[in-house]
């Protein structure tokens, strides 16, 4: 299942023609997959590699490397606890106890009602709001086991106002036409006309 | 959300907008002499705009603390086209700044990358964003979506016909490394992220796609506004003579009032810092200081005989540690300092890319000694070989430290484990079991064996 489909294919090409070289669409592209379909598939990873023109492989290749890209259905949420060193001396250790005991599974595991997955993360910058959490990597600040347990509740009354796994930015920039300077492309372009600018000739003065 | 600290106005300069409720958008940046610094710049010649950041000496505030002019200068001369790297991939524990002005003042950095971009002619910028990020990710796609529309970026910016420029979003997936400026651009090109082989040193020589590129962090960039508005020598009054202008700095731990503050570089202490009821106000509950991290995890930790040092790049560095990337993360009398120590180590062997043996191996090794430590299961010369395994990530265990490896992470782990066992060896040896069980069991197991 699950090559990109029309809408996000658009979607697609508008991202690669921001880039002087395709391949360097290939980490949005896989956002854009795991945005459709809640995880990266097989057949997402083909189309991607033809659209950006480089082999099946290399796209795994780097999917692979990056925790955010998951190749297997994960829950509907990712709740990702912060363990970094900042949250640990706040209790952090004590939170994903907490949470493994709520939700019955260990970092790494879903819930049997597909709707949750847990994970222990390194630090994701929120350090003065210690113990902190993601989900699906919008913010949740100095969580307790009470707070955990009503963010829990709502993510499974669907009350959260998170939206499912896979999507990030509620923007994608758009860049019209008219405005559009064109990308640079390695080989070709001489130095900029910017450059050769020496406003004392012209009397602007620096 | 936490409010910056309440430091004085006149010291604040990229923090300026953060409470300004629509700081973020065109609208407010405009009002709070938002693009000032872009005019100016675009009636200056390039090389002159390049002038006033060297006069600025702004250091890289990324880590290295390298100057950005000088950075600036390395681009060879004739090759085109540069591109200029956005590095936005914050994820050093305790650092908490670049997200935050990236989702509170996105216009600065886009004027701040502008003004890089003529002063170098860069004709492409791409701006990377950690992929985690997704908050700071959609208020720079809206603010360049309106910056484009409104004429500031793209085709003629502010209707120069000589001067167009792309700013490319682009955002991460979730891998500490990308930090490391060639494996920003490594991932930047679609590749796993992995640090590329040096030399060449600076990717201003070879870079994205092999072309001179020079790669800036937020805080950085974010700081040519105002630099160009007011002059680099404005900026150099600021601060000390070596630290010029502000540094934002987040501190974090075990203090009473947690939180990221814009302060003067280089004047401020880290006593003043800590213990300031303007900026963090103490320990927390009343209690004492064990040890702090100066500046994320990869430095060396300080103690209380540190705390009257300035924020100060060369202080910092020639009493053993680094200011890096901006985090202060600070551990009362409460702290376990193995776990603590364990925790930042587990972190760079699970960050490591894997690439060089030294830090693969290495961190992995350090995890599992210190695991089994914490564990009760420490052998009487588990210290020493740990000591021993830092060695071979980097010989000497010296600051600043000496490389086996292609870049830092490696040595960074080394940098918890020989404070820690310096300074509190005996809290090591509290986890070993008792010498004498340990030679009753060898005993044990030698006589079932015969």
């Amino acid at each position: 299942m699950a090559r990109l489909n029309a809408a996000n294919l658009m979607v697609a090409q508008e991202i690669i023609a921001r880039y002087p070289v395709p391949r360097s669409a290939l980490i949005p592209l896989l956002h854009l997959a795991q945005e459709q379909d809640g995880y990266v598939t097989e057949d997402a990873m083909a189309h991607i590699a033809e659209l950006v023109d480089v082999e099946p492989a290399e796209v795994m290749g780097t999917c692979s490397f990056y925790e955010m890209l998951k190749r297997a259905p994960v829950g509907d949420y990712m709740v990702n606890i912060c363990n970094g060193i900042s949250c640990h001396l706040l209790g952090s250790s004590d939170l994903i106890h907490h949470a493994e005991a709520t939700l019955g599974v260990r970092p790494g595991g879903t819930t049997d009602d597909g709707k949750i997955t847990l994970e222990a993360v390194e630090c994701i910058a929120a350090c003065t709001e210690a113990p902190c959490l993601q989900v699906n990597y919008r913010y949740r600040n100095r969580v307790t086991a009470e707070a955990f347990d009503e963010l829990v509740a709502e993510l499974r009354a669907g009350t959260a106002g998170v939206a499912a796994h896979g999507n990030l930015a509620k923007v994608r920039q758009h860049i019209g036409d008219d405005r559009r300077a064109g990308v640079s492309p390695p080989d070709g372009q001489g130095e900029p006309a910017w450059m050769a600018r020496n406003p004392s000739d012209n009397g602007a003065g620096s | 959300m936490n409010a910056p600290a309440p430091a004085p106005a006149d010291l604040r300069i990229i923090t300026s907008r953060f409470d300004v409720e629509d700081g973020h958008t065109l609208a407010g940046y405009e009002h709070t002499g938002g693009y000032a610094g872009l005019r100016r710049a675009l009636e200056m010649a390039p090389a002159d705009v390049h002038g006033e950041v060297r006069t600025a000496s702004l250091l890289g505030r990324g880590g290295a603390g390298f100057p950005a002019g000088v950075k600036w200068g390395f681009c060879p001369p004739g090759v085109w086209p540069r591109y200029l790297v956005v590095n936005g991939d914050e994820s050093e524990p305790g650092t908490y700044k670049d997200r935050l002005l990236m989702e509170r003042d996105p216009h600065q950095l886009i004027e701040g990358c502008l003004i890089a971009c003529y002063a170098l002619g860069l004709s492409q910028c791409f701006l990377y964003v950690r992929g985690e990020m997704a908050h700071a990710q959609e208020r720079l796609a809206a603010a360049l979506n309106e910056a484009y529309e409104a004429g500031y970026v793209g085709r003629n910016v502010l209707g120069a016909e000589d001067f167009s420029v792309d700013i490319t979003l682009h955002w991460g997936a979730g891998a500490y490394i990308v930090g490391e400026e060639t494996a920003l651009i490594e991932s930047l090109e679609g590749n796993r992220g992995m640090p590329r082989l040096k030399p060449p040193y600076f990717p201003a020589s070879i870079g994205l796609y092999g072309k001179p590129t020079i790669v800036n962090n937020v805080e950085t960039l974010a700081n040519l506004p105002w630099i160009i508005s007011n002059g680099g020598e404005a900026f150099a009054a600021m601060g000390a003579e070596s630290s010029t202008g502000t540094r934002v700095f987040a501190v974090s731990g075990h203090v009473a009032t947690p939180g990221v503050f814009e302060v003067p570089f280089g004047t401020t202490t880290f006593r003043d810092i800590i213990f300031d009821p303007r900026y963090a106000g103490g320990m927390r509950l009343g209690r004492t200081l064990k040890t702090f991290i100066p500046g994320g995890a990869s430095a060396p930790w300080f103690f209380e005989e540190h705390l009257d040092l300035p924020l100060e790049k060369t202080t910092v560095d020639q009493a053993g540690s680094m200011l890096g990337s901006g985090a202060i993360v600070v551990m009362d009398d409460t702290t376990d300092v193995v776990r603590a120590c364990h925790n930042v180590v587990r972190f760079f062997a699970r960050e490591s890319c894997g690439k060089c043996t030294p830090c693969r191996e290495g961190t992995s090794w350090l995890e599992k000694i210190l695991s089994r430590i914490l564990a009760g299961q420490g052998r009487s010369q588990d210290l020493d070989l740990l000591m021993d395994v830092c060695d071979n990530i980097s010989p000497g265990i010296n600051w600043p430290p000496r490389q086996t490896t292609i870049c830092p992470l490696g040595p960074s782990a080394v940098s918890p484990i020989a404070s820690a066992l310096e300074r509190f060896r005996g809290e090591f040896e509290a986890y070993l079991p008792e010498a004498e069980e340990t030679a009753v069991a060898v005993t044990t197991s030698a006589g079932a064996m015969s």
